[in-house]
């Protein structure tokens, strides 16, 4: 049976079209067929503008003819199309009358706000021309990857442990040693070194294309260029950053990442993207013209009341995300990243502001959070949400979740942080944190795998550079050091910067033992800034979104440079997989409500079951129960943490266990290597089973079995 | 048993403006019956359609109980290959030659 609709109806310059399809947007491969389709609510006319690959001016202009239109939508199909060796994009005619929010400009010619492959980026830092009629250019992508039987994993979220990176630092260092430096084939290289961390999900910064050279400029310190590193200022939201991948000369981008994506699933791990629907690339009044601003600036952005740009993003315009049609984009794109690239998962910058009304107003039931919290393809999918944004709207613990959401733990990383430097304010909130945020989640029901705990990320210090610095250095971005978070809660372990004091540098390692200690032991999903597991600097640069050299740059050498810290990761991250009991799903009830013995988790001081006995708020116990954990019948074993900030020694008499079960020490960052930490299963039993001797500033976890 | 087989050059480059002819020709070859030995010595760029023709026909031979194998593959087209993570679905031998004597064997 063939179709009837397969036939032209129209001609124009020798090109055969027909009346397209309006759904979906953007260019859809059917056959010999190209279907194009564009919304706007306010243009009047719309034009096709076809291009052959890389030349400067187009072949053909085909207006959509008013029987391509339907609706606020211009369709159309063009038969017969080379489609690898097509670039197209959009001219709109319509009002520019700024103050009523409209600026058409119809000498523009404007990329697909759905392009799914953009050009003209391909290879990172490579100038490109700038007086380029149309600089991002949107390609037709023929979407038959061939997956086999990979979908996402939908791995519980309570058993993540998430590694956060970014393509380009993540290889492009010297001693990385792979072929394709930077790129997500170099990420590929790697997955043995992320099997052997044991992480199993990497939650990529931003994968969507951006332009590093937006905001470029010379750094004062060392005279390099400086780039926009991060990518936090989306060019599209469908399209993957051509010059993150080793293929994007070819344009080939697409398979590149789905492959990543594919091999990163065979060896068990997830990946979340960190998304950026906040805002765009196109900045205010003063901005590019790219897409949104020239296809329906009216629906794509929020105004004042004057038709300026709102700037909760701090980034210069705001995504108008509660518009009824940018809300469908949202979701269309993020179907799009689970349906075609088997993503698991999405960390949502400046999520607050995907609740504010068309007005910047705070929702109490936002739509869009509620349509993503529903949404039957992102069903399983994680939503992570950065609950906050640069217009002050804080919701860390209020962020409207459906029971759907996760939040990035702002305050477990400020609490931990604050204790790591022995400031006495700060228990009572620690072990909220260390119980994975009752206060926060438990009376929404949302439990623990509502929160995403770490004590460092890619916004601030890395985790050496926490324990080395007690300010931010950044000069080297050219803004007089007055970018970057000024409130970093560190502690430089007594000199400013890279020492050869051996005391100092041994406090630091024990610090950063001490940090991811704290992260793993922790109820919640733990997050690990990449890098920190050895001991990457910044050299006390807290905002290195646009230091694209050495600063930001992983530098392999550490890993044997501090050896310690790595095995030290290693084996806590192990021993985190290994016990359930660290990585329950609801929050604990503190009471032994099965009749064990034990309660499931229980508070001690330097006097066991005495919580309140300790030092000065700066020492403290816990015991979970592994017996309230079993794994398909097998209970777990006991855990006991002891914490000391104090710069004394304490000892911590210990609980004691049921007949037939000992202590056996996993950990003491007290110690140096190898005697800091052992092979998870391994632990040798302690002497003494009555009362253990925690060292100044120090953890010990001890396994208590039979 | 003895395998037909019958072997195919390709020029310098696989992509949009030829790929229509090289899938008609490895296309007959295994409608004939015959499993291909493609023979890529002579390419240096594999396009994204290029590439999927190459798929393609590995799919359809495998439909036939046929086989395709990859010849000479140079280390740009290797490269692009196994980042796009077309390479994991191929044999691939060095020359002619040595494919030809590892089926045979």
């Amino acid at each position: 049976m063939h179709r009837v609709d397969l036939f032209p109806t129209h001609e124009y310059q020798g090109l055969k079209l027909r009346q397209g399809r309006p759904y979906p947007f953007g260019a859809t491969v059917v056959g010999n067929m190209v279907n194009f389709s564009v919304y706007s609510r306010y243009a009047t006319d719309c034009t096709l503008v076809l291009f052959h690959n890389r030349e400067e001016k187009p072949f053909v202009e085909i207006p959509f003819f008013k029987e391509f239109r339907l609706g606020n939508v211009f369709s159309m199909i063009v038969f017969d199309l080379d489609y690898e060796n097509i670039e197209y994009g959009f001219r709109m005619d319509g009002p520019f009358q700024p103050q009523e929010g409209h600026r058409f400009d119809k000498s523009k010619i404007l990329l697909d706000p759905y392009a799914k492959l953009i050009v003209g980026r391909d290879v990172w830092g490579k100038q490109p021309n700038w007086d380029s009629i149309y600089p991002y250019r949107a390609r037709v992508v023929f979407d038959d990857f061939d997956w086999e039987n990979d979908l996402p994993l939908e791995t519980p979220v309570n058993d993540l442990i998430v590694y956060e990176m970014h393509v380009r630092n993540f290889t492009c260092g010297a001693a990385a040693g792979v072929k394709h430096r930077g790129t997500f084939a170099g990420i590929s290289e790697k997955i043995p070194y992320l099997l052997e961390l044991g992480v199993n999900c990497v939650e990529l910064m931003p994968v969507h294309e951006f332009d590093e050279f937006e905001n470029s400029r010379i750094s004062p310190v060392d005279g390099r260029q400086l780039y926009n590193l991060w990518g936090y200022s989306n060019v599209g939201f469908f399209a993957p950053k051509a010059a993150y991948a080793s293929s994007g000369k070819f344009s080939m981008q697409v398979d590149e990442l789905k492959t990543l994506v594919k091999r990163l699933h065979a060896n068990g791990i997830e990946v979340i993207l960190d998304v950026v629907f906040n805002h765009t690339a196109e900045g205010n009044e003063q901005g590019p013209y790219i897409s949104y601003r020239g296809i329906d600036n009216k629906t794509y952005y929020m105004l004042t009341p004057d038709g300026y740009y709102f700037n909760f993003s701090g980034c210069g315009n705001t995504l108008n995300c509660n518009n009824p049609n940018v809300r469908d984009m949202i979701v269309e794109s993020l179907r799009y990243w689970v349906t075609d690239y088997h993503i698991d998962g999405f960390r949502f910058d400046l999520a607050a502001i995907l609740g504010r009304d068309q007005n910047g107003n705070p929702m109490s039931n936002p739509p869009l959070l509620e349509s993503l919290a529903h949404d039957p393809i992102l069903g399983k999918t994680k939503l992570i949400a950065e609950a906050w944004d640069a217009g002050g709207l804080y919701q860390v613990g209020s962020f409207p979740s459906w029971g759907r959401w996760a939040e990035w733990n702002g305050k477990f990383r400020d609490s931990i942080r604050r204790f790591l430097k022995s400031d006495p304010e700060v228990l009572a909130d620690v072990k909220e944190r260390i119980i994975g945020s009752p206060d926060l989640y438990a009376s929404q029901g949302r439990g623990i795998k509502a929160s995403v705990n770490f004590v460092t990320a890619h916004d601030g210090f890395t985790l050496m550079d926490l324990v080395s610095y007690n300010n931010k250095h950044n000069e080297a971005n050219g803004e007089e050091n007055r970018d970057g978070e000024n409130h970093n809660n560190s502690w430089n372990c007594g000199c400013e910067g890279e020492t050869n004091d051996p005391n100092i540098n041994r406090l630091r390692h024990q610090q950063v033992k001490n940090a991811i200690s704290l992260l793993m032991v922790s109820q919640g999903i733990p997050m690990v800034l990449s890098g920190d597991e050895m001991g990457n600097s910044q050299l006390g640069n807290n905002n290195a979104y646009c230091q694209d050299n050495e600063i930001a740059w992983l530098d392999w050498n550490n890993l044997e440079k501090n050896a310690d810290i790595f095995c030290f990761f290693k084996r806590i991250i192990k021993f985190r997989r290994l016990h359930k009991v660290l990585r329950y799903e609801d929050h604990l009830r503190h009471r032994d409500y099965r009749n064990l013995g034990y309660p499931d988790f229980s508070w001690h001081g330097v006097k066991a079951w005495q919580p309140e006995s300790g030092y000065n708020n700066l020492t403290a116990a816990f015991m979970l129960n592994g017996q309230y954990a079993d794994d398909n019948g097998l209970p777990d074993d006991f855990i006991y943490v002891a914490m000391n900030m104090h710069w004394e020694m304490h000892g911590f008499e210990l609980p004691q266990l049921p007949q037939k079960c000992a202590w056996h020490i996993f950990a003491n960052t007290g110690m140096v290597a190898p005697e800091d930490i052992f092979e998870p299963g391994e632990e040798p039993i302690l002497d003494n089973q009555h009362e253990v001797l925690v060292g100044p500033r120090s953890i010990i976890i001890l396994v208590g079995r039979g | 048993m003895i395998m037909k087989i019958k072997t195919y050059q390709l020029g310098k480059e696989l992509d949009s403006f030829n790929y229509q002819q090289v899938q008609d020709a490895i296309l007959a070859i295994l409608e004939n019956g015959d499993n291909v030995v493609l023979d890529m010595t002579a390419c240096n760029y594999v396009s994204s359609t290029g590439l999927r023709v190459l798929l393609y026909s590995k799919k359809v031979a495998a439909s036939k109980d046929l086989m395709l194998y990859l010849v000479g593959i140079s280390e740009e087209v290797q490269d692009i290959m196994n980042v796009t993570g077309f390479d994991s679905f191929f044999d691939a031998f060095s020359t002619v030659e040595e494919c030809l004597s590892a089926i045979n064997n």
